[in-house]
């Protein structure tokens, strides 16, 4: 293998696997959306609060467990209280609003997480050494192929949860027609609940994994900027979908830097996703697996 | 799009022409009399150039319906096109490179605004992200847009109109105020024409909008240009007037949020909603300062201020949007109405 193909494929793996981690934040997204049709701004809050939560009650000197646990709980609390207090009285309201609200959320939940614990950087360990391993000619980073895993384990335990529960049929159900749903006797606040729980527990996956990369601090709720391009691309109701796009974004990403950077200058991964997301979308208005809206008057 | 809270089409001006006339008595003849450099500096001229960008925002947002995220990349494109304009053509007055830098910011809009031609919603909503970013790359990778100095910092040129200098704090009140009066003008005449009523047709139904013969695609490239070049207008006040020496930073995503909670708690399809909500943006941190203080005393440092802005602001913004989507506009057109009732 030439070292010029070695160093594409190198930097098209790495891409990939940044995309796995893009993708987990995707993933809280539409959980939520595909439940009760709110594009979640404040999912990167969540990222922030719950790696906030974590690092901060480990620093205390809890031990992981018992700090994974707590964390989870607070989540919860933090799920259901948002569903209570905002979803609720904002049932029926224009999709919209239901946005803008929950920017005022992830306002509250970024202010109130460093109000508790701080604004200073913390480091974050997770256990999991970062030396590069050699597959071939090609170095992967060892984090890298955690995370990956990670997030494959907790889509299969996601897709199971949905195929295999009576909660996740409910899920189901929700999703593909709520009227309907509501008809056959199933209490929507209930399952708004559960997915606010769950989009919770998303939520600290992705944090304890960003967290590890990046050092826990307020720059982790950011991580919802670099998941909104893959909902774009993926669909917003698509959990394959946000994996799929999550790939092809974090790919597009790194190629683009290492090829196209050096000549319009670099830096451009700020941006770089979102054009490549529209652009796709001029030509596929509902992504690459979202669910065609019918539009009537 | 049924997005927003419906409003009359046509907005009367607050308690008729009379109150606006003692409105502006009171800012052209009393204020600068009698007020301080501080009133000027840290309230007034901040209040006037937040003003403007929530009411180039409310064009766009509030009667058309289209949700923009990027309203700081606008500001910066009309700070830094009023900066080049003045740098690069050094007999251009004043007041015609501000109307310059907004064409340039319209422009600007007019590109953000191709995607509203087939996104909506969300999508739309995540395309002026991309414009956002777009924006704060550019201005820092392109040494010539800030004349080449360190982290594309650039400080604003002395302000004369017509031999008069305007620099000093009440100076710069009266160029941001004279400029803010007559774009909300323009603004009013606007949304009272048939144009206004075609953005709010498209706001409230797009597809109806389209049956009934507005033309829709040229109509939301207006609302994005129009829109852009108050918001342009005002980023150059922002900078020209206020900050003085802005860097790319100051135009960051948290500054687009502002604008838009401007908008949201104001509120959303009105004019007055602008100036309520930027006053109210404007004062709230010094009213929590002074509370912080009060009750807390020596613990209350800048940064618990700026978590506990951050947390009353989110929480206004839901609570708002719950209880009183039509914002501070409609609440106080309620009282008005209700003392109006107690007198008659």
């Amino acid at each position: 293998m030439s070292p010029d193909l070695a160093f594409l494929i190198e930097v098209v793996v790495g891409g990939l696997l940044s995309g796995v981690m893009y993708a987990l934040v995707a993933i809280g997204f539409v959980l939520i959306y595909k439940t009760s049709g709110v594009l979640n701004f404040a999912q990167g809050a969540m990222v922030l609060f719950a790696a906030l939560t974590f690092v901060s009650l480990t620093e205390r000197g809890l031990p992981f467990p018992a700090a994974l646990a707590a964390t989870l709980a607070a989540m919860g609390v933090v799920g259901l209280a948002v569903e209570r207090t905002v979803l609720r009285p904002l049932v029926n309201q224009p999709p919209i609003t239901l946005f803008m609200a929950t920017l005022g959320v992830a306002y509250v939940i970024e202010g109130a997480a460093q109000l508790a614990w701080g604004t200073q950087v913390h480091g974050l360990d997770l256990g999991i050494d970062d030396t590069p391993i050699d597959l071939g000619g090609v170095l992967v980073s060892r984090f890298d192929l955690f995370a990956a895993a990670t997030a494959g384990l907790m889509v299969a335990l996601l897709s199971a949860f949905f195929r295999y529960t009576r909660t996740g049929l409910a899920f189901r159900a929700v999703a593909d027609d709520p009227l309907a749903a509501l008809n056959t006797g199933l209490r929507l606040p209930r399952i708004w609940s559960a997915v606010w729980i769950a989009a919770g527990i998303v939520a600290l996956v992705a944090g304890l994994l960003w967290g590890a990369r990046l050092g826990v601090q307020f720059s982790l709720s950011l991580v919802v900027l670099k998941a909104l391009p893959v909902l774009v691309l993926g669909g917003f109701d698509s959990i394959a979908g946000a994996i799929v796009a999550g790939l092809i974004v974090g790919a597009v990403e790194k190629v683009s830097e290492v090829y196209l950077g050096p000549v319009i200058g670099g830096g451009i991964e700020g941006w770089i996703a979102y054009v490549a997301a529209l652009g796709f979308l001029l030509v596929r208005p509902s992504g690459l697996f979202g669910l065609r809206a019918v539009e009537r008057v | 799009m049924d997005a927003l809270p419906r409003a009359a089409p046509r907005p009367h001006l607050p308690a008729g022409a009379l109150g606006l006339g003692a409105l502006l008595v009171l800012a052209y003849g009393i204020v600068p009399l009698t007020g301080t450099s501080y009133l000027f500096e840290a309230l007034l001229t901040p209040f006037l150039a937040l003003a403007l960008a929530g009411l180039g925002l409310n064009l766009l947002t509030g009667y058309a319906g289209l949700l923009s995220l990027g309203s700081a990349a606008f500001m910066a494109v009309g700070a830094y096109a009023a900066f080049n304009l003045s740098l690069r053509l050094p007999g251009l007055p004043l007041p015609a490179s501000l109307l310059l830098a907004g064409f340039v910011a319209a422009l600007a809009g007019l590109a953000a605004g191709l995607p509203a031609l087939r996104l909506r919603g969300f999508y739309l909503a995540v395309s002026t992200l991309a414009v956002q970013f777009f924006v704060a790359w550019a201005l820092n990778r392109i040494g010539w847009i800030s004349d080449d100095s360190p982290s594309g910092v650039i400080t604003a040129p002395r302000l004369v109109v017509a031999g008069l200098s305007f620099d000093d704090p009440r100076g710069r009140y009266l160029v941001s105020l004279t400029v803010v009066t007559l774009l909300t003008l323009v603004a009013w005449r606007l949304v009272s024409s048939p144009t206004g009523r075609n953005l709010v047709a498209i706001r409230d139904n797009e597809t109806a909008a389209r049956l009934v013969g507005v033309k829709v695609a040229r109509t939301k490239l207006l609302a994005f240009a129009v829109s852009s070049f108050v918001i342009g207008i005002a980023g150059a006040l922002w900078a020209f007037a206020y900050l003085r020496t802005v860097e790319p930073a100051g135009f960051n995503l948290d500054r687009s949020f502002q604008i838009l909670f401007i908008v949201i708690i104001g509120g959303l399809g009105t004019l007055r909603g602008a100036f309520l909500g930027a006053g109210f943006i404007v004062v709230l941190p010094l009213l929590l300062a002074r509370l912080g203080a009060a009750l807390l005393g020596d613990g209350f440092d800048s940064g618990t201020l700026e978590m506990v802005q951050r947390i009353v602001l989110g929480a206004l913004i839901v609570a708002v949007l719950i209880r009183e989507p039509a914002g501070l506009a409609a609440l106080l057109d309620r009282a008005g109405r209700r003392l109006g009732r107690r007198a008659a």
